[in-house]
């Protein structure tokens, strides 16, 4: 597609990147198909093909207003329009580069504003939000109800492993997952220790960043990246193997760490090297041997479960067919599901923020993933778990938790 | 022509009373995005967009709009590629994105009752589950919508052997410029009186706006195969193509890609596609077991005949389903190799296939830019695709120079300037070359007694004679066709 970016813009980094991914789009259409906003709102303006449209207005200077941020917002980032694209459009570095853009040229409402920092200033600090969680699940019964359906209730963790193997890897605990999930990472430690792995959990790396990074709050973003590199860096030199991340929207943003530093003259080899190692479990775990595993499978209840692909894990890692495998293998029987490439509503803050597409997506999701009675709902992200247990009748859990029996 | 400012006022005020304000759109911004469909060289700004989602709603805009003598221009997806659903300056676009149900699948009498913005690919995917699939499959299928491809007399792949649009729908409904439902075709095959459903389909927007249609669903195959041909020349390519149909054997699909197309869609779809070669004939057979075996044998002596240097038979659906989704991909998969691409149109006759790749590709090396050929071999419906940037200055100018040689290369041979994409905004000079003045007042004739006022999607598809004179593009002589013997459209 043409574009008449002034140069100016164009010497820039997000400039080059923009006008690259820009004219790699040749306007079929086709992403437009896959996409939930479009699907659900029939607007041009709410397609991907429309919102890049949008994004090459504003680069090009034409005035914005808050209909075109409107437009971006309702956005998912769910990167569908990526995988559909026949000619490899970058779609999700686009938006990043279009909405910090345009938030510095609109001004929000107060309100608005308010809702976005307090998410800002919570979800990614694992001191503020676990605390805020166990208030939650002490007073819920107090709470409004679109809160109050928020809050998970209290799960016990269990216990971690305390073998040391020589195998070592490194586990990004997260910000919000401990408070409402604990149970996931002691779980991967459990079957990585049966496997021969031990794992580390270095103590200062927080978020992952993707909350900022989403609201474009970039720099806040990088200075978590970096905080991360840093934690992770002696244990990277002292041979951990991957970094493993059992939330795939984590995964995502850490396998995004090499492009946002790619720049920076101290971080841009470590970020590489960080990007090499990130691995979402699922592709540690389908290259080992799984024998040790099986010997202690007993009888097991559940049989028929319904399997949703997180956007971040199928779409934005391009992970297809593994977890699938893995749970083929283990004998579950896995339930045909509808629509199965599209967003369950979570995407990270949006939630809160698009409440109304959000909950359609939930139940559209919620009465696909449910057509067959399956006994479970299994997923790879705390984000779709704790949007899909919401509304389910039926346990939504982590994928890992079918192996750690 | 834009509209003036106390007429545009009264549309919006009626507009307003028929949509809520989210499905009325008329900021600079939100209208942008609407201002071009898949041919995004072409772009012009609309006054309004209206995305209504009731017949009522359709029938009461229609009729606002004729009041006022707004012009209105449907749009479907917008996935079109000759500028159909490109806007007018004085008029709204009346999308039917928002039409998007499935409303029945008769399983008994082999239909399915749907909006006009389902897409293509949806309603097949709603009927598998009972056995049945609906056959046009336009490469856009995952994207364009059924009311567009009525409206375009969309083809694909598999029209070879199972027709185009016209030959697969019954029904429709149509809402006409008066505000008026119609209802054309009947439930049963025949209906008495002039086929106005025939006449309808193909009719760009420009005869009225299409709300329901009945499509014909057929049961799947017994069995499929499909087999790829890879050749060290693409003229040999283009002459096997003739020599398949003249063995008597209609495939359901008989597809050619060269070599830049080839590597590009395989950048996409990972479909094994042999990177070393210079063309790829795809083939696909169906039928009975006993048939299809026997076909098989056939084809594959005829390639080898015509010079193939490898044939791959895939037999499982998964194998089948990628070497199709490598080739319905291609178009945007091309845009990996060029950040613009011109996609021509035209049909030819088939023993000229391989004289006419030929002729591009001097054409190409004339006018400098290259060219990725995709088409559909079969029924003779070529799309080359002439690679430009238009961040060049001019390049766009020489793409469509070296488009409109190729147009009329394809109706000096005796084929005509559209396959299935329409004429829309982009090919109407070439009207000029492909009718004469009878006809073309004929074509006009019909136009005012559907819409008196020329405001269903006006100045596309047909030009005026006016127009055509004033291009001094009349390259027919007496109102006299090169090879008048060959049938048109
Ligand atoms: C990558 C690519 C590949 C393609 N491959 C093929 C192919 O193989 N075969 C093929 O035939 N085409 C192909 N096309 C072209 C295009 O997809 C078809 O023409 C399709 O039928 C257009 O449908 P749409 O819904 O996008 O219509 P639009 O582009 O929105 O509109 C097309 C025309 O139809 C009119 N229209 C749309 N809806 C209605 C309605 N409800 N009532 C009245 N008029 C209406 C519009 O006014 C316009 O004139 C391809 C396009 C692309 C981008
Ligand atoms: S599918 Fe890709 S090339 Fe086509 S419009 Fe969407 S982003 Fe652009
Ligand atoms: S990221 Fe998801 S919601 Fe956003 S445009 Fe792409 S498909 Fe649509
Ligand atoms: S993905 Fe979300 S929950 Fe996980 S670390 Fe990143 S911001 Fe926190």
């Amino acid at each position: 597609m043409k574009t008449e970016f002034s140069p100016t813009f164009l010497n820039t980094p997000d400039g080059k990147l923009a006008n690259e991914i820009l004219r790699t789009c040749v306007h079929c259409g086709f992403c437009n198909a896959t996409c939930p906003t479009y699907q659900l709102l029939g607007d041009e303006n709410d397609g991907p093909r429309g919102r890049i449209y949008l994004i090459k207005q504003v680069l090009e200077d034409k005035p914005v207003t808050q209909a075109t941020r409107t437009h971006l917002d309702r956005c998912l980032t769910c990167r569908n329009c990526e995988t559909t694209c026949p000619s490899g459009v970058e779609y999700g570095k686009l938006i990043d580069i279009g909405r910090k853009v345009v938030e510095e040229k609109t001004t929000r409402g107060f309100k608005e504003n308010l809702t976005r920092k307090a998410l800002l200033n919570l979800l990614p600090y694992q001191s503020r939000f676990t605390p805020a969680i166990k208030l939650g699940q002490v007073f819920k019964p107090f709470l409004p109800k679109i809160l109050a359906k928020k809050i998970p209730k209290k799960i016990n963790a269990g216990k971690y492993p305390s073998n040391t193997h020589s195998r070592k890897m490194i586990i990004l605990e997260g910000c919000v997952q401990p408070a409402l999930s604990p149970d996931i990472n002691a779980a991967t430690a459990r079957v990585l220790d049966r496997l021969g792995i031990s794992l580390t959990r270095p103590k200062n790396a927080g978020c992952c960043g993707a909350v900022n990074q989403h609201l474009s709050d970039e720099e806040k973003a990088l200075n978590f990246v970096k905080q991360n590199i840093d934690a992770w860096w002696e244990h990277i030199q002292n041979g951990a193997e991957a970094i493993i991340i059992t939330a795939s929207g984590c995964g995502a943003m850490v396998k995004d760490y090499a492009h946002l530093l790619r720049d920076d003259k101290d971080y841009a080899d470590k970020a590489k090297k960080v990007t090499e190692l990130c691995k979402d479990i699922s592709e540690v775990i389908s290259k080992e041997d799984l024998t040790p595993l099986q010997t202690q499978t007993q009888q097991r209840q559940t049989k028929n479960i319904s399997w949703h692909p997180p956007c971040t894990l199928q779409h934005g890692q391009k992970i297809n067919g593994v977890v699938e495998k893995i749970l083929t293998d283990k004998g579950y029987n896995l339930l045909p599901v509808n629509d199965s490439h599209l967003c369950c509503g979570s995407a990270g803050t949006y939630s809160i923020l698009q409440a109304k597409i959000s909950q359609q997506l939930q139940a559209n999701k919620i009465k696909n993933l449910t057509k067959h009675q399956p006994e479970m709902i299994v997923t790879g992200n705390i984000g779709c778990q704790t949007h899909l247990q919401e509304v389910s009748d039926v346990p939504v859990v982590h994928w890992i938790h079918l192996l750690d029996n | 022509m834009h509209l003036d400012s106390n007429t545009k006022d009264a549309l919006l005020n009626q507009l307003k009373q028929i949509v809520a304000a989210n499905y009325l759109l008329t900021s600079k911004e939100d209208l942008t995005p609407y201002e071009c469909d898949g041919l995004s060289a072409y772009q012009r700004l609309p006054v309004a967009v209206v995305l209504p989602d009731t017949i009522e709603q359709v029938q009461k805009i229609v009729q606002a709009c004729s009041q006022l003598k707004v012009p209105i221009v449907a749009r479907g997806a917008g996935t079109g590629l000759s500028g159909g659903a490109l806007p007018h300056e004085g008029g709204i676009i009346l999308g039917l994105s928002r039409f998007n149900k499935i409303l029945s699948i008769d399983t008994n009498n082999l239909t399915s009752v749907v909006q006009p913005g389902v897409r293509n690919l949806a309603i097949t995917e709603a009927a598998r589950p009972h056995g049945l699939y609906y056959a046009p499959d336009p490469s856009s299928q995952i994207a364009c919508s059924i009311g567009g491809n009525v409206a375009e007399n969309a083809g694909g792949v598999h029209c070879l052997k199972y027709g185009l649009t016209v030959q697969n729908i019954q029904q429709i409904k149509i809402v006409t410029i008066d505000g008026t439902l119609l209802t054309l075709g009947s439930e049963t095959f025949d209906t008495p009186g002039y086929d106005l459903l025939a006449l309808m389909t193909g009719s760009e927007g420009m005869l009225g706006i299409i709300v329901e249609i009945v499509v014909k669903l057929l049961p799947k195959p017994h069995a499929v195969k499909v087999l790829m041909a890879s050749f060290d020349k693409v003229e040999d390519a283009g002459n096997a193509v003739a020599d398949i149909i003249a063995e008597g054997i209609i495939p359901a699909g008989l597809e050619m890609m060269d070599k830049p197309a080839i590597h590009a869609a395989e950048a996409f779809a990972k479909a094994n596609y042999p990177l070393d070669a210079a063309a790829i004939l795809l083939c696909e057979l169906d039928g009975d077991e006993d048939q299809l075996e026997e076909q098989v044998i056939v084809v594959e002596k005829t390639l080898k005949h015509a010079k193939a240097s490898k044939i791959v038979i895939a037999t499982s659906a998964e194998d089948q389903a990628k070497l199709w989704a490598g080739r319905k991909s291609a178009f945007p998969a091309v845009g990996r190799l060029s950040p613009d691409y011109y996609c021509m149109d035209g049909t030819i006759p088939r023993k000229q296939i391989a004289y006419v790749l030929q002729k591009i590709s001097e054409l190409s090396e004339h006018y400098d830019l290259r060219v990725a050929n995709v088409f559909h071999a079969g029924d003779g419906n070529l799309h080359p695709l002439i690679l430009y940037d238009a961040n060049i200055e001019g390049e766009l100018k020489t793409a469509e120079r070296f488009g409109a040689d190729i147009l009329e290369l394809c109706v000096k041979v005796g084929g005509s300037i559209t396959g299935e994409h329409g004429v829309g905004h982009e090919k109407i000079d070439q009207m000029c070359v492909q009718f004469s003045p009878a006809e073309l007042t004929q074509f006009f004739a019909v136009k005012s007694a559907f819409d008196p006022d020329s405001l269903l999607n006006p100045g596309k598809a047909i030009p005026t004679l006016h127009r055509c004179a004033e291009l001094g593009a009349m390259h027919v002589h007496n109102g006299e066709l090169p090879h008048p013997e060959i049938p048109r459209f």
